[in-house]
């Protein structure tokens, strides 16, 4: 079915069936393989991280943020620290000792 | 060129100096539940819709999928993808609301938080919902939309237990409009405004999926004898259409279907809701030119 409508309708966009088909196909799969859509290692991952982080900078627990974005062929995890604001921190006591 | 930057630094200044005032007349964060008691009266389109029209209308909007366990929000909103933290995670603290919130493609000002797809309706305490609008509260947002699952359930009664103002959702047909007049008990019953004896929920009457045809022929119940039912106040008319499956197949709202009857209706839904008054369109049936404008707003 789908073939004889790719032939008719050659190069055009995908019809909106075949883009919910796509979209369920990546989610079910997802969702389906216990890898759930929503991956359970993140909360932990984001602790373990912040111990790690926090050892060397300090840190706002609150400023770590973690992004995911999934596509087709590939999937993406951007993870986003906010650093405090070491300007503040380092002027003043340079301004204390001048 | 140095023209165009000088415009844009004026534009931004007004920008600035109009959205303080704004802020100002507006204080405080109305809380919305999408209602229904019956499943698959259109409860999630009208919050995707809902939620995009108060966005557009340059409102800072959030809107929470509270079917814990059954979550379709992010499908229809189109960010099932980007999804990382859900309610739940939220509720029990393993993450903040700022993490899980996703920002919305097509709008700004819009923010979706999913719901949790493993997790199940006992996830939802009464407290950790709170703290969640609480945070939200914090975050200076105008609108908070609650789309509720079906049934009477955990799940919806949490969704309504905050609310400020419900949308209950009706096809004209027995079993929908029956169990809006339940969701309408409860939410007289168990919403916080009842149980603190505050002015109640304002509520609102949204028909959906209504073919104004079938209501001519006498097979289908009219809007008025469902608002006469019910009697709560009418907030709009969304005709049944082809284009709701058409948006949803996509992941995107159908008040993006630009051009459409239920794109149209679901604006002037948004507008009546914000205080403009607009005549009730799409409630009677075509007759000439019908199939053209069917077939004319298709492509």
């Amino acid at each position: 079915m789908i073939s004889i409508l790719k032939s008719i309708f050659g190069t055009r966009a995908p019809t909106s069936a075949s883009v919910a088909k796509d979209r369920l196909q990546l989610i079910i799969m997802q969702e389906r393989s216990g890898q759930s859509n929503t991956p359970d290692f993140l909360p932990d991952l984001q602790r373990e991280l912040l111990d790690v982080i926090v050892k060397y900078v300090k840190v706002d627990p609150s400023a770590i943020k973690v992004e995911m974005d999934r596509s087709d062929t590939v999937d993406s995890l951007l993870i986003n620290i906010a650093l405090p604001d070491v300007s503040a921190n380092a002027v003043a006591p340079e301004a204390a000792t001048v | 060129m140095q023209m165009q930057v000088k415009d844009a630094t004026i534009l931004s200044e007004r920008d600035e100096s109009s959205a303080p005032k704004r802020a100002a007349s507006k204080q405080t964060t109305r809380i919305i539940v999408v209602t229904s008691g019956k499943g698959g009266v259109g409860k999630t389109t009208t919050s995707a819709s809902f939620a995009t029209g108060l966005a557009q209308a340059g409102h800072k909007t959030v809107v929470i999928d509270f079917d814990v366990g059954l979550r379709n929000l992010d499908l229809i909103m189109g960010c099932e993808r980007r999804v990382v933290y859900d309610l739940v995670n939220v509720i029990q603290g393993e993450a903040n609301v700022q993490q899980a919130l996703i920002r919305d493609k097509h709008c700004e000002n819009l923010y979706v938080l999913p719901a949790s797809q493993t997790r199940d309706k006992d996830a939802l305490s009464e407290e950790g919902v709170e703290k969640v609008l609480d945070a939200l509260r914090e975050m200076k947002f105008d609108y908070i939309v609650c789309d509720s699952p079906a049934g009477i359930e955990r799940g919806a009664v949490m969704a309504l237990t905050f609310a400020d103002e419900a949308i209950i959702v009706t096809n004209p047909e027995v079993s929908s409009v029956r169990d809006s007049d339940r969701i309408l008990g409860i939410l007289q019953a168990k919403s916080r405004r009842a149980v603190d004896g505050r002015d109640p929920v304002k509520e609102h009457l949204l028909v959906t999926r209504y073919t104004p045809k079938r209501v001519e022929a006498g097979e289908m119940m009219s809007f008025k004898d469902v608002q006469d039912l019910l009697k709560i106040p009418m907030l709009g008319v969304i005709p049944e259409s082809e284009i709701v499956l058409q948006a949803s197949n996509q992941g995107i709202p159908a008040i993006h279907m630009a051009g459409t009857n239920v794109s149209e209706a679901y604006g002037d839904m948004v507008a009546r809701f914000l205080g403009e008054e607009r005549p009730l369109r799409f409630t009677a049936a075509e007759k000439a030119g019908f199939l053209q404008r069917l077939f004319g707003a298709k492509k």
